[in-house]
């Protein structure tokens, strides 16, 4: 996608600028597992002190033991409580955080360039919004539910250690970076596997969002053997880097275990020599056995929160993989901002100038050049021309889907790039051929184009674009629920949807790009009815190929691989005998 | 679950050795406190430093020895979650990929990607976490029973009550979870299918200026997803404070009979610590698990919505039909369909014929059913009374792949796939030559735009042709069905983006076509049409009239008018 790769760090730091909005609830976290982790290490001290009550047969000091019974049982319950209100904070940071991750990519693609949208798959975006930030939400569930107890907990027994024996405690504190280390240095081997394993799984989620879009053109050639061989091969290469990625990464674990197995010899080792008075390190006679076995059961309390922290590790650095290419989405260059002197045009009565527009799609494939027109108020613009021809990229330069490369569009004076994008774009009514239906209801489809209009608006435009009377057809009339796509409605149903949404608007310039190519003529010529009653006085722009609706236009286009060859009414072009007018008998031939 | 274990089978070497070598190494830190007692004991004791050193190396040893167990099991824990998961996309794809078109229409693109995605990545998280630590903590905390038991009986009771309480509590929690993890996954697919919209919608979206409310409406289902989240959270986040609780008690009611006991005489303090120490070792290994019980408890949720998709109905069914005399290649019997789910009869009572090499034509307004009937050629979807007849069979007695592959689709929405201009065309037909395609493509007028490409053939197609436009998708999708060279050769509207000159340009070349194909063409145009040998003429999904172009403009009125309203302007 983007060039630059984000560095491990850089990530890190706009993970933490995102979760500063819940810093009072990060501190309230850290503050209640510090509390949970000294009660949890106060509670096994207590339990100590009630089996000293217990001495031998007949020698038990039953007072004393029952208090301490009960302040365990009191602490337990508070500890508890404190947990569970940490973790439940805990889960909601994170949720949140992700809640707004997801939010301002979505927002972002809100605003990036269309160049960027046609350029990657949907199925590639898709994964990060969904797989990337759920991956994201769980390493950083984990990292804050354990990472926190985690380091809490060595530093509570490490107190305690060294109140005990600090010299031992010494050892301890010598050993720990080794096991620290080990757990880094597996951590950045790990990343890049995590980071190919990323990869590969957006490739194939792409793969499977484009077969699964169209899994019908796969059926109807009978493309299902070869299709799943791509996709084996795909997921083959999957599984090798998953794999890699998991068991790399689950190494980390039993690698600190072992380090932490010899601490844990060490400590015994030291201790007993201290213990048996043959101590190298001097410690004397005071270290009793009692002492050791305690010493020995914190060392292996401290030691578990290391294979705790290291599994977060790893957690965490598939979590930065994933964050790391959701920000590569969040920081993708947006469109050209609005100039704050953009100006909002309120009144549009179509006057459009276009002078010397030059555009391409990629630089070295120059497409459209030296392109100039003066449409007046009113005018309507056929454009003509063999497919392939350029008239699409027209209007992506009309709607400023694109900026053009070179010249300028000018609406009412102003150049469209200093116009806001929104006024522009209301300012066209555009249906164009690709139909474009949401999971909804009818009514919502077609309120699209005007979220507050009343039911008789909708069934109004409906009518005028003679959707009406299939929709009254369907099981539930208008709040019959289509599928993505419109499901199993026909293409020249889902066209009439279309243009029930302009009639609802009712824009000052219209933009149809074959609009009604898939509906039928009887209906075409009566919407064209509704249209031209419409747009009574306005500027509108119409590609298509039935040369009836062609004829009737003020200005014809022609165009040829980019440019316009041939520009007038019927009448004129047809006299000049050039490209329109084999294009015009050729259509006049068929009728014999 | 028992699904999921038949699934596995293949994996059973790595199922079994994964949480074998995983106890193994759980056994030997069940030894280190023994190690330690006979430091206490024999070095300690007697002042033997050989004796601490050696034990001390055997501590080392362990730990070695444990480090090899340890990735063992990882190793295999690894292998079987990955392979099992690729194993399980791969029979989850190929069950999509065929199924049938009321199947697609039905389930929606989105919830069978998020199925193929997310809920794929729970599975193979949860397998891998369950191999590693779903049958150690079950082993350590029975362990520990059993050691209680050894030490003193009565005492050891409290455990055989505090086990199934834990169970309870432990289960519960995964069972009330079980389903508000569904929820969460079916609002996460909201917000799949939103994005997926706003992306495939853009263009409409923005000419609407409609990114201020997508992005409402999108925070909106983030939202909700996040109380879901947020609720399964704080009821799975009960799991550890209610085990330590407890434990905690039982620790309580342990010292105090413990005390009873040391008090009468029945046990010593020594024996006192170890239950104690047992009971901590439960504690510490619940902790554990209960990470592990909330990712298993995801993964039990996606993996039914996996087997729920597995389950959906794979392609259809094939029926015995008797060969019915017919003379001709396509024949309608008194067809009429009915969409599931939908209100109203879509085709009804339709029968026709077309003999080999005729060409059809069919024409009628807006949803008037032409789309329809010949999907129903194919067998994309079956109809609902009467028979459709290839070759005097019923269609639903074919094997449909072998169905498909004589006769040639161009549907009405050109879809073309991520890859070269080549490798759509020899979408149909795998061993096409070059000189194949630029055949096709010379018939489907599609020629001239390939070579001029700087790769021709070669050139690079994106996903859903993106990169082309609508007339240059339609033509390669034309000649992606000639390539195959079938006997039917279907051409639903699918000219609609094409200009007038390069349509009648078509039309002539499929009538020279050396193999002489039936080809059915739906078309709004009437010129597309009128050389057609039968025409049918549609309205709302009845057949009206039939006949040739001359015979329908004298009898039919609706094709009268629909002739008119395209040539009457022009004949001034």
């Amino acid at each position: 996608m983007g060039k630059h790769q984000l560095t491990q760090m850089g990530i890190i730091k706009k993970v933490i600028r995102r979760i500063g909005r819940y810093r009072i609830l990060m501190l309230l976290s850290l503050l209640l597992a510090t509390t949970v982790v000294a009660i949890t290490l106060y509670i096994p001290i207590l339990a100590g002190k009630a089996i000293d009550c217990i001495i031998t047969q007949g020698a038990v000091d039953f007072n004393t033991l029952i208090s301490l019974l009960i302040r365990i049982g009191i602490l337990a319950g508070e500890a508890a409580i404190l947990q569970w209100i940490m973790n439940t904070v805990n889960n909601h940071i994170t949720y949140n955080v992700v809640r707004d991750v997801r939010n301002e990519a979505f927002s972002r693609i809100q605003i990036l360039p269309l160049s960027f949208l046609d350029r990657n798959p949907t199925g590639e975006i898709l994964n990060r919004i969904t797989t990337d930030a759920d991956q994201f939400a769980d390493g950083l569930l984990m990292g804050f539910t354990q990472l926190f107890t985690g380091i809490a907990t060595i530093i509570g027994t490490l107190l305690f250690m060294l109140s005990v024996n600090w010299k031992i405690a010494i050892v301890v504190v010598v050993l720990t970076p080794l096991s620290l280390f080990v757990a880094k240095f597996i951590a950045s081997k790990t990343y890049h596997f995590f980071l190919k394993q990323s990869k590969v799984r957006a490739e194939q989620t792409a793969f499977i969002d484009e077969m699964i879009t169209g899994a019908k053109t796969v059926t109807a050639f009978s493309r299902e053997d070869e299709t799943l061989e791509k996709f084996d091969e795909i997921n083959e290469r999957l599984e090798k880097c998953s794999l890699k990625a998991t068991f790399f990464s689950s190494l980390t674990n039993p690698t600190t275990r072992f380090i932490n197995s010899t601490i844990y010899a060490a400590v015994a080792l030291t201790g007993a020599f201290a213990a048996s008075g043959l101590g190298i390190f001097g410690v004397g006679a005071v270290f009793t056995v009692g002492q050791l076995s305690s010493l020995l059961a914190y060392a292996n309390q401290y030691t578990k929160p290391f294979n705790e922290i290291s599994g977060v590790i790893t957690e965490l650095q598939n979590a930065i993989a994933c964050a790391g290419r959701l920000f590569e989405l969040i920081e993708q260059e947006p469109q050209p901002k609005e100039a704050d002197t953009a100006v909002s045009l309120t009144d549009i009565s179509g006057n459009i100038d276009i002078k010397d527009v030059a555009f391409s799609y990629t630089p070295d494939r120059p497409l459209i050049s030296g392109l100039s027109l003066n449409v007046k108020p009113g005018q309507r613009i056929a454009i003509v021309g063999p497919t392939g021809c350029g008239k699409t990229t027209f209007i992506n330069l009309l709607m400023r889907f694109y900026d053009v490369c070179d010249g300028s569009i000018t609406l009412e004076g102003h150049d469209i790039r200093n116009i806001t994008r929104k006024s522009l774009r209301l300012g066209f009514g555009m249906v164009l051929q690709d139909t474009w239906l949401r999971a909804g209801t009818i009514k919502d489809n077609i309120k699209l184009a005007k979220s507050d209009a009343t039911d008789e608006e909708v069934i109004e435009a409906a009518k005028s674009a003679h959707a009406h009377s299939f929709i009254k057809r369907l099981p539930n009339g208008y709040d019959t629920l289509i599928s993505e796509d419109g499901g199993s409605l026909s293409q020249g149903q889902k066209q009439l949807l279309c243009i029930a949404r302009i009639m609802l608007c009712m824009p000052p310039m219209l933009i149809l790009d074959e609009a009604t190519s898939s509906i039928d003529t009887r209906t075409e010529i009566r919407i064209q009815k509704a249209f031209l009653k419409l747009l009574k006085g306005r500027t509108s722009f119409i590609v298509a190929h039935r040369l009836s609706t062609i004829r009737e236009a003020d200005i014809i286009l022609v165009m040829r691989d980019g440019n316009i060859v041939e520009q007038g009414n019927n009448q004129e072009l047809l006299q000049k005998n050039g490209f329109y007018a084999t294009l015009y008998n050729s259509q006049f031939a068929n009728q014999e | 679950m028992k699904r999921l274990l038949s699934y596995i089978k293949e994996y059973r070497k790595e199922c079994i050795l994964g949480p074998v070598f995983k106890m193994l190494e759980a056994l030997l830190e069940l030894f280190v406190p023994l190690v330690v007692a006979s430091i206490i004991d024999n070095g300690i004791g007697r002042k033997s430093t050989e004796h601490i050193i050696w034990m001390c190396i055997v501590l080392v040893l362990f730990g070695i020895v444990g480090l090899c167990f340890s990735l063992t099991a990882q190793y295999f824990a690894a292998k079987a979650a990955v392979g099992f998961t690729a194993k399980l996309k791969h029979k989850l794809f190929s069950r999509i990929i065929n199924l049938s078109y009321t199947e697609l229409d039905r389930a929606g693109a989105s919830t069978l990607i998020t199925r193929m995605t997310a809920d794929m990545n729970q599975i193979q998280t949860g397998i891998n976490l369950a191999l590693r630590l779903l049958l150690r903590s079950p082993f350590v905390v029975f362990g520990a029973m059993i050691m209680a038991f050894t030490v003193d009986v009565k005492a050891a009771l409290i455990f055989v009550v505090a086990i199934p309480v834990l169970a309870i509590v432990v289960f519960g929690i995964m069972l009330i979870c079980i389903p508000l993890y569904k929820k969460v996954q079916t609002r996460l697919e909201s917000v799949v299918s939103r994005t997926r919209e706003n992306l495939t919608g853009v263009r409409v979206l923005r000419a609407f200026c409609k990114e201020n409310q997508e992005i409402e409406s999108f925070n909106a289902e983030t939202d909700n997803l996040a109380l879901a989240q947020r609720l399964v959270g704080r009821i799975s986040a009960l799991m550890n404070p209610i085990t330590y609780i407890i434990v905690n008690l039982a620790i309580i009611w342990l010292i105090y009979t413990g005390a009873i006991r040391v008090y009468t005489g029945l046990i010593t303090q020594g024996a006192v610590v170890a239950l104690y120490n047992y009971m901590s070792q439960i504690l510490v290994e619940l902790i554990k698990l209960a990470d592990l019980i909330i990712n298993i408890t995801k993964s039990i949720a996606s993996g039914k919505r996996v087997f729920a998709a597995l389950d959906l109905p794979e392609g259809q069914e094939i029926i015995k039909s008797d060969v019915m005399s017919t003379d001709s290649l396509v024949e309608f019997r008194d067809v009429s369909l009915k969409y599931s789910g939908a209100g109203d009869y879509s085709l009804e009572h339709i029968s026709f014929k077309a003999k080999a090499g005729q060409t059809i034509g069919i024409i009628g307004g807006t949803g008037s059913g032409k789309s329809s009937l010949i999907n129903l050629i194919p067998r994309f979807y079956d109809a609902s009374e009467g028979s459709v007849l290839f070759n005097g069979l019923d269609v639903r007695s074919y094997n449909p792949e072998k169905l498909r592959e004589q006769i040639g689709v161009v549907p009405q929405k050109a879809i073309l796939f991520k890859g070269t201009i080549a490798d759509n065309l020899r979408f149909g037909n795998e061993n096409a030559t070059d000189e194949e395609l630029f055949e096709a493509l010379e018939t489907a007028q599609g020629k001239e735009f390939v070579c001029a490409r700087e790769k021709g053939l070669e050139s690079e197609v994106e996903q859903g042709g993106k990169n082309l436009s609508g007339g240059q998708r339609q033509r390669l999708t034309i000649a992606r069905a000639l390539v195959k060279k079938p006997n039917v050769l279907i051409l639903d509207d699918s000219t609609s983006a094409l200009d007038f000159a390069t349509d009648a340009a078509l039309r002539a070349a499929l009538r020279s076509l050396s193999w002489k194909p039936t080809v059915f063409i739906v078309s709004q145009r009437t010129a597309s049409i009128m050389h057609a040998d039968i025409i049918l003429v549609m309205d709302d999904g009845v057949v009206v009239a039939s006949g040739t172009h001359d015979e329908l403009l004298e009898n039919c009125e609706i094709y009268r008018e629909i002739y008119d309203s395209q040539y009457e302007r022009q004949g001034e």
